[in-house]
């Protein structure tokens, strides 16, 4: 095989990166970065928030520009995607007919968004979010929206609630638990945040699904929940969560379970090809088994650690999974991955003022913290689970013990 | 060139820190971002508006 080098299929955050931290590492050999969006590769938080809010426009979003690929000879290859990997041969076929060859591949090809039965991408006002283009169209839309109406309370779906709710839209969210960001987060977290949005005057159906989507000339104009209540609605947002985008890869004949199969070098079965960001499936200190994180953390190191990696460093990958939102000027930041398997929640702070912190403990030891605007307790929280600090539930409890001494060595 | 930071989105990501660290460092306790130099140096311009670029809750800005 000639020097084919490494190809990255997807130009999100996780192949953005690993293509630079790969010329970061000394790797001279060919890096090329294939990605399906036409937009050169850009930051995807802001498209829930300052973007949709006018806060910021499509060039303060993009890592790089075009010049800074040429100088760290860095290949794009922008709206190509990939359809097929033949792993004997160890090339791709690109959906222009091309076949381009590579020593390592990874995968990085991220997720798409999950969508409600029925869906017609062209109805007016029936939208979802994930790329830069959809955020222009949620926007134009939004210009123009009176009554909006969200499906799904995950951290998507709030933060564009909050940025609606702000600017006067009347804004519905349609849950089908019983809670906000209840995949995610714990109950006294979930309430404060259901306080600040019913503030900012949105209203929440929980239990409930949406049985069918009402429209009029080809646009929307409401959403029926499985109640059979009707809620009016010119903008109707579907943000139920993402699907990973594996059949690339499960056509290649590698594993798939809820992603891209890796082990903790990030590495498939196919000692040619990785994977990471929001489309692989690895095993984590911090969760039960395998996980699959869709963060800007989870995606930065990843790539970080794979291009160690692939350039000769080798150790497994262990970085603290962190996370935030920020849902119309409340701040959560969230370390570690597995609240849901708490057994004993621990507050810390004013929650009434939302300042705190809740600690989540599994059989005592700490496995998560969420931090409402308390940025503090959120750094120290990343450290502690970093250092697998032996945090006791009484030590959480006790506001006038400075956790951050348990990371001192023992004299 | 004149750095503004809006440190009520600052989340700690510590991006702009690996961007530009002659500019941007992140407080020890909370990790939010403290300005080193409010104008800095012309040579360090560019890697001020990459430290802007990378910031994944866009809180750095300039007035220039």
């Amino acid at each position: 095989m000639k020097d084919a080098g490494i190809l990255i299929i997807g130009a999100g955050q996780a192949g953005y990166q690993l293509a630079v931290s790969l010329r970061d590492a000394g790797y001279e050999k060919r890096v090329l970065l294939i990605g399906d969006e036409p937009d050169l590769p850009y930051q995807r938080p802001p498209l829930s928030k300052a973007f949709q809010s006018g806060d910021c426009e499509a060039g303060q979003l993009t890592f790089q520009t075009e010049a800074f690929y040429a100088s760290r000879n860095i290949e794009l290859m922008l709206g190509v995607r990939i359809l097929h990997i033949d792993r004997e041969r160890r090339q791709v076929t690109t959906g222009d007919g091309r076949c381009i060859e590579y020593d390592h591949l990874v995968l990085a090809t991220g997720a798409r968004n999950r969508l409600l039965p029925g869906w017609d991408s062209t109805t007016t006002g029936l939208l979802t979010l994930r790329t830069l283009d959809d955020a222009r169209g949620l926007r134009e839309a939004l210009n123009r929206s009176k009554q909006a109406v969200i499906v799904g309370s995950g951290f998507l779906g709030l933060e564009f609630a909050a940025v609606a709710a702000k600017r006067g839209v009347g804004v519905r969210v349609i849950e089908a638990s019983s809670n906000l960001m209840s995949r995610a987060v714990s109950s006294p977290v979930a309430d404060a945040f259901r306080e600040h949005h019913e503030s900012l005057g949105t209203t929440f159906s929980f239990d409930r699904g949406v049985s069918s989507i009402h429209t009029e000339a080809g646009r929307v104009v409401g959403a029926q929940t499985t109640d059979g209540v009707l809620h009016e609605a010119d903008l109707l947002v579907v943000s139920i969560g993402v699907i990973p985008n594996v059949e690339l890869a499960k056509e290649a004949g590698l594993e798939t379970a809820n992603g891209i199969v890796v082990d903790l070098n990030l590495a498939t079965s196919d000692p040619s090809i990785s994977a990471l960001g929001d489309c692989a499936a690895f095993p984590s200190r911090f969760a039960n088994g395998h996980c699959r994180i869709e963060s800007v953390q989870n995606a930065v190191d990843q790539a970080r650690y794979l291009a160690q990696r692939l350039t000769g460093h080798t150790h497994g990958f262990e970085a603290v999974p962190w996370f935030w939102s920020d849902q119309g000027g409340v701040k959560l930041q969230i370390a570690g991955v597995a609240m849901n398997r708490a057994d004993e929640l621990i507050l810390r702070g004013d929650r009434a003022g939302l300042k705190f912190s809740a600690y989540g403990f599994s059989k005592g030891q700490l496995v998560a913290v969420e931090s409402v605007n308390r940025p503090a307790d959120h750094m120290a929280a990343r450290r502690l689970l970093a250092a697998h600090a032996p945090v006791t539930p009484a030590q959480a409890a006790d506001s006038q013990f400075d956790l951050r001494t348990l990371l001192q060595p023992v004299a | 060139m004149r750095i503004k930071v809006d440190a009520t989105k600052c989340i700690g990501a510590g991006l702009c820190v690996v961007a530009a660290p002659e500019v941007f460092s992140q407080n020890e306790d909370d990790g939010l971002v403290i300005v080193l130099q409010e104008y800095p140096p012309q040579h360090l311009h560019e890697a001020c508006r990459e430290a802007a670029r990378l910031c994944p809750a866009l809180v750095i800005s300039f007035d220039e």
